[in-house]
C-alpha cells in the first residue's frame, strides 16, 4: 500500500498522467459535443487514427508542427462530414455508421502510410513538440514538472475544456447544439436548420478527436504504429457517459483514467514479482466499468441521442 | 369583419402518396378574429397548419400572410411573418430551462454570448402583460402540462407573433386548464392577435371561436360564423352523416370479478399507485378518468401483466391474479385493449392473421404440439374474425401497418374478445378514431357487458366516461377516488377531481357510489 502512495507523490507519476489525459481530454469533448448535438460518433477510434496518421505525416514531409495539427483537424472534420451525411442526412443507424467510419478510416490511414512510405521498416521519427517551462511556475515541487512543463498540445487541451463549456452553455449556437440534441422538432419549429447544426457539431467535434490523435504521434511519441490508438476512442466514448456529457466531468473523468493508467504502469515495476502484469494493465478498465456503473443510474441521456430528424415527416 | 385578411390559403392542395390530406382549400382569417379548425382525426387540419408554418411544402396553391406570398417549406420566414405554432406535441426540450426553450433561435448563431438579462427582462414584461406566469428558470421536465402550453404560447408571443395557431390545445388539459387557456387567448384576440383553434370538441369551438371552417376529408365543407352554428349542425358537417354513439341500457351488476385491493406499487411520482381499492362487478362498465400520466399506465400494466413490482391483492372471479405472467392472465379470462395500438397492441410488421393468433400460439387449436402452427386453422378463424368485426381490409394476409387506425383497434377487439374474457381491460379504446370507428367500439364493449363482461375502462375524455360507464372513479396522482354512479357528478366537478390531486376522500369500501368531494 505505501508503495502506491510512493508513487503519487512522484513527479513522473503525475506528468505522466497528464501526458496520458492529453489526447482523452480531446477525443471525449470531441465525442461529447456530437452527442450533446443527437449524433453518436463511434467513428472515434477511426478518426484519431487518421489524426495520429496525417498530422505525423504532414511533418514528416516536411510541413510544420502547428500546420500538422491544422491538417489533421481537417482531415478529422472531412470524416466528421462522412459521418453526419450518413447519420444525419440519411438517417441511418449511427451504431453501425460509426463502426463503419472507424474501420474504414484507420484502415485507410495504415494504407496511406504504407503507399507513402513503401521502404519504411523501423517507424521513421519527427520532431515532435517540446516541452514548454512556464516561467516560475515550472520550478514548484511535484506539480511545476507534472503540469507546468508540457508541450503546447497540452496547454491546448486543458484550455479547450473550459471554451467548449463556454460555447455549449452561453452562446446561442451552444444553445442549438444541446436543443438538438434534445427535441430537433423544437429546434426546427424556431426557424432553424437541425442538419446543419447537428452536422457542424460532428464536423467539430470530429476535429477535436483528430487532434487527439495527433497528439499522440505529435507529442507523445515522434512516429507513427499500427494500432497505437489501442481503443482510447472507445475509452472516451465511455468517458462522456461517465461525464453525464459535462465538459468539466470529462476533464475529472479523463485524469481519473489516466491516473490509473499512469499508476498501473508503475505498480507493474513496484509488485510485478507477486501479482502478473497483466492484471494491472486490466485496472483502468474494470475500474471505469464500475464508475460507469455507478455513475449511469444518475445520466440524464440527451433524449434525442440517437433520434434521427427527417424534415416533413408525417408523425 | 371589415379590415383586411391577415393571413389567406389560395387553393392549397397536399398529397401523401395516394391520400390526398388537404384538396383545395381556400380560407381568410383576419385581426382579431378566432377561427376554428374542426374536423375529425385525419380531416386534414394539422397537415394545413403544418403547411403554413413551413413543415411541410403545399403540392399546389399558396399561403399569403399581409398580401404576401409566404415562401413555401420555411419555418424561419413563417416565423418571421409573424406566425406562432403551438403544436399538439409541445416541442420543448424538457432538460433545458423555459428561458432557454423560448430564446433559442431569437439571437444569431454567431454572436459570442447569449444577451440573458434583456431576454429575461422581455420574458418578464410579457408574462406581466398576458398575465401568464412560469418561473423562467425552471427545467421544463418539472412543469405541468398546462405550465408547458404556457411556454409554448410565450415562445411565440416572444417573437412577436400576429398569427396563433394552436394545435387541439385541450386535449392534454383539465377542464379547468382549458377554461384559463380561454380566457388568455379572449386577452391575445383583444390585442389584434389573430388565432387559429384547431379542435375536433364541438363545445369548445363554440365557445371561444368567431367562425369556423370545417374540413372533411382533406376538403373544406363549410365556414360560418360562430353564432349562426349549433351543435348538431357542426356535428353533422364534421362527420358528414349522422352517427350516433350506443347508450347505456340498466342492467343489475352480477357477482364480484375484478377485485383490487390496497394495490400499491413501486417506484416514486404520479404514475406510482397508491392504495388504490376498487371492485368491477359483471354486466359492469366501471372508467378512470384522469389526465393521462396519473398512474392509469402504470395500472394497465399491472393488469396487462407487464409489470409485478406491487404490493396489496387482486383477484379474479376470486382466484389470485396471476401477476407478470400475460399469458396466465389472458387465459384466466382477461381480455385486453392496450393503449397504444402501434406500440403495444399490434406487430405491425406482421400480417394481420398473425396478429391475430399471437395471444393462442400454444391453443391446441391452433398449433400441432405447441410446435408448428396450424396456419391453415389459424387462416380460417381470422377470416371470420375479420367478417365479425367488420374488418376493412384486403384479408388475414394483408400487412397490418396498412390498415387505418379504427380497423387495427377492431383488430385488437376481435382478439381480446375471442375467448369471451370475464374481465376486459380497456385504456382509451377509442382515441384517435372517427365517429363511425368509435360508435362500433363502443357497441362492441356494451355488448360484452350485456354478456357478463366486468370492463375498466381508462379514458381521457370526460363526455365518453360519462356516457358508457355504470360507475367512475378519478385517479390523480396515483391515488384512486371512491366509486361514484356516473350520472352523480357533473363534468366541472370531475375536472375539479382530476386537478385537485388527490384532495377527496378515498374510501375502502367496495361499493359505494357516494364517494364524498371534498375542497371546492
Amino acid at each position: 500500500m505505501s508503495d502506491l502512495f510512493d508513487i503519487l507523490l512522484t513527479a513522473g507519476f503525475w506528468a505522466a498522467t497528464i501526458r496520458i489525459v492529453s489526447p482523452l481530454i480531446f477525443g471525449t469533448l470531441g465525442e461529447l459535443i456530437c452527442e450533446r448535438a443527437g449524433v453518436l460518433n463511434l467513428g472515434i477510434e477511426g478518426i484519431m487514427t487518421v489524426g495520429a496518421m496525417s498530422g505525423w505525416m504532414w511533418v514528416y514531409q516536411g510541413g510544420d508542427l502547428w500546420g500538422g495539427v491544422l491538417f489533421a483537424a481537417c482531415m478529422g472534420g472531412l470524416f466528421g462530414l462522412l459521418h453526419a451525411i450518413f447519420t444525419v442526412y440519411l438517417g441511418l443507424s449511427q451504431h453501425v455508421t460509426g463502426i463503419g467510419i472507424t474501420l474504414f478510416a484507420s484502415s485507410l490511414s495504415y494504407f496511406v502510410y504504407r503507399m507513402l512510405l513503401p521502404n519504411a521498416t523501423t517507424p521513421p521519427k519527427i520532431v515532435p513538440f517540446q516541452p514548454i517551462a512556464v516561467p516560475y511556475l515550472s520550478d514548484l515541487p511535484i506539480i511545476g514538472p507534472a503540469l507546468f512543463t508540457q508541450s503546447a498540445l497540452t496547454y491546448l487541451a486543458l484550455a479547450i475544456v473550459p471554451v467548449t463549456w463556454y460555447v455549449l452553455f452561453r452562446t446561442p449556437v451552444g444553445l442549438a447544439v444541446r436543443m438538438s440534441g434534445e427535441n430537433p422538432v423544437a429546434v426546427e419549429a424556431q426557424g432553424i436548420n437541425v442538419l446543419a447544426v447537428r452536422t457542424g457539431a460532428v464536423m467539430v467535434g470530429s476535429a477535436f478527436m483528430a487532434i487527439g490523435g495527433a497528439f499522440i504521434t505529435m507529442s507523445w511519441f515522434d512516429a507513427f504504429y499500427f494500432g497505437m490508438i489501442n481503443g482510447r476512442g472507445w475509452i472516451c466514448v465511455a468517458l462522456v457517459i461517465f461525464a453525464s456529457w459535462r465538459p468539466g466531468r470529462a476533464l475529472i473523468g479523463a485524469v481519473l483514467f489516466a491516473g490509473l493508467e499512469a499508476m498501473q504502469v508503475r505498480a507493474q515495476q513496484s509488485a510485478g514479482a507477486f501479482i502478473p502484469y497483466q492484471f494491472f494493465l486490466m485496472l483502468p478498465y474494470v475500474m471505469s466499468i464500475i464508475a460507469m456503473i455507478v455513475m449511469a443510474s444518475r445520466t440524464k441521456y440527451p433524449q434525442a441521442l440517437l433520434v434521427p430528424f427527417r424534415r416533413g415527416e408525417r408523425v | 369583419m371589415d379590415s383586411e385578411p391577415i393571413l389567406a390559403f389560395q387553393g392549397v392542395t397536399k398529397r401523401f402518396g395516394t391520400l390526398v390530406a388537404n384538396d383545395d382549400i381556400s380560407l381568410s382569417l383576419r385581426p382579431g378574429e378566432v377561427l376554428a379548425l374542426l374536423g375529425e382525426n385525419g380531416a386534414g387540419k394539422t397537415t394545413l397548419m403544418n403547411i403554413l408554418f413551413g413543415h411541410y411544402q403545399a403540392d399546389e396553391g399558396a399561403v399569403l400572410v399581409d398580401g404576401k406570398e409566404l415562401p413555401a417549406g420555411s419555418t424561419l420566414a413563417a416565423i418571421q411573418a409573424g406566425i406562432g405554432m403551438v403544436h399538439q406535441h409541445f416541442t420543448l426540450a424538457e432538460n433545458l430551462t423555459v428561458l432557454e426553450n423560448i430564446t433559442l433561435g431569437t439571437e444569431s448563431l454567431l454572436a459570442w454570448r447569449q444577451d440573458i438579462r434583456s431576454s429575461r427582462k422581455k420574458l418578464d414584461a410579457m408574462m406581466q402583460d398576458y398575465g401568464l406566469s412560469v418561473d423562467p428558470d425552471a427545467l421544463v421536465s418539472s412543469l405541468s402540462v398546462g405550465e408547458r402550453q404556457r411556454v409554448e404560447i410565450l415562445k411565440a408571443l416572444y417573437r412577436d407573433a400576429r398569427i396563433l395557431i394552436l394545435d387541439e390545445p385541450t386535449a392534454v388539459l383539465t377542464p379547468q386548464e382549458a377554461s384559463r387557456l380561454f380566457s388568455t387567448l379572449k386577452s391575445i384576440t383583444t390585442r389584434g392577435l389573430a388565432v387559429i383553434f384547431i379542435s375536433h370538441k364541438l363545445h369548445e369551438i363554440l365557445e371561444i371561436s368567431t367562425r369556423v371552417a370545417v374540413l372533411r376529408r382533406g376538403a373544406i365543407v363549410g365556414q360560418l360564423d360562430t353564432a349562426d352554428a349549433n351543435r348538431e349542425q357542426l356535428a353533422q358537417m364534421m362527420v358528414g352523416r349522422t352517427v350516433s354513439r350506443p347508450k347505456l341500457s340498466p342492467i343489475e351488476p352480477g357477482t364480484p370479478v375484478l377485485q383490487i385491493e390496497n394495490l400499491t406499487s413501486e417506484g416514486m411520482g404520479a404514475t406510482a399507485l397508491k392504495q388504490l381499492n376498487l371492485t368491477v362487478y359483471a354486466h359492469q362498465i366501471v372508467g378512470i378518468a384522469g389526465v393521462a400520466g396519473n398512474g392509469q399506465g402504470t395500472l394497465a400494466d399491472i393488469l396487462s401483466g407487464l409489470n409485478s413490482s406491487f404490493t396489496g391483492s387482486l383477484l379474479i372471479n376470486d382466484a389470485a391474479y396471476c401477476t407478470g405472467d400475460p399469458r396466465a392472465i389472458v387465459a384466466s379470462g382477461v381480455g385486453r385493449i392496450p393503449e397504444d395500438r402501434h406500440a403495444r397492441g399490434m406487430v405491425v410488421d406482421m400480417e394481420i392473421w398473425e396478429n391475430l393468433m399471437s395471444e393462442d400460439i400454444r391453443s391446441p387449436a391452433m398449433s400441432k404440439h405447441e410446435i408448428l402452427i396450424n396456419s391453415k386453422a389459424a387462416l380460417r378463424r381470422a377470416e371470420q374474425q375479420i367478417d365479425q368485426f367488420d374488418v376493412r381490409c384486403e384479408g388475414p394476409m394483408a400487412e397490418t401497418r396498412l390498415l387505418s387506425g379504427g380497423n387495427m383497434q377492431k383488430l385488437i377487439l376481435a382478439r381480446a374478445l375471442a375467448r369471451d374474457p370475464a374481465f376486459i381491460l380497456a385504456n382509451q379504446p377509442v382515441r384517435g378514431l372517427d365517429e363511425g370507428a368509435i360508435a362500433h367500439v363502443q357497441g362492441q364493449l356494451l355488448e360484452a357487458r350485456q354478456r357478463g363482461a366486468a370492463i375498466l375502462l381508462i379514458s381521457e375524455d370526460l363526455d365518453e366516461l360519462m356516457s358508457l360507464t355504470d360507475k367512475m372513479a378519478v385517479m390523480s396522482n396515483g391515488k384512486l377516488s371512491a366509486v361514484f354512479d356516473s350520472q352523480q357528478h357533473s363534468a366541472a366537478e370531475i375536472g375539479l377531481m382530476m386537478a385537485s390531486g388527490g384532495h377527496f376522500e378515498a374510501t375502502t369500501g367496495q361499493d359505494s357510489g357516494t364517494g364524498e368531494l371534498r375542497g371546492h
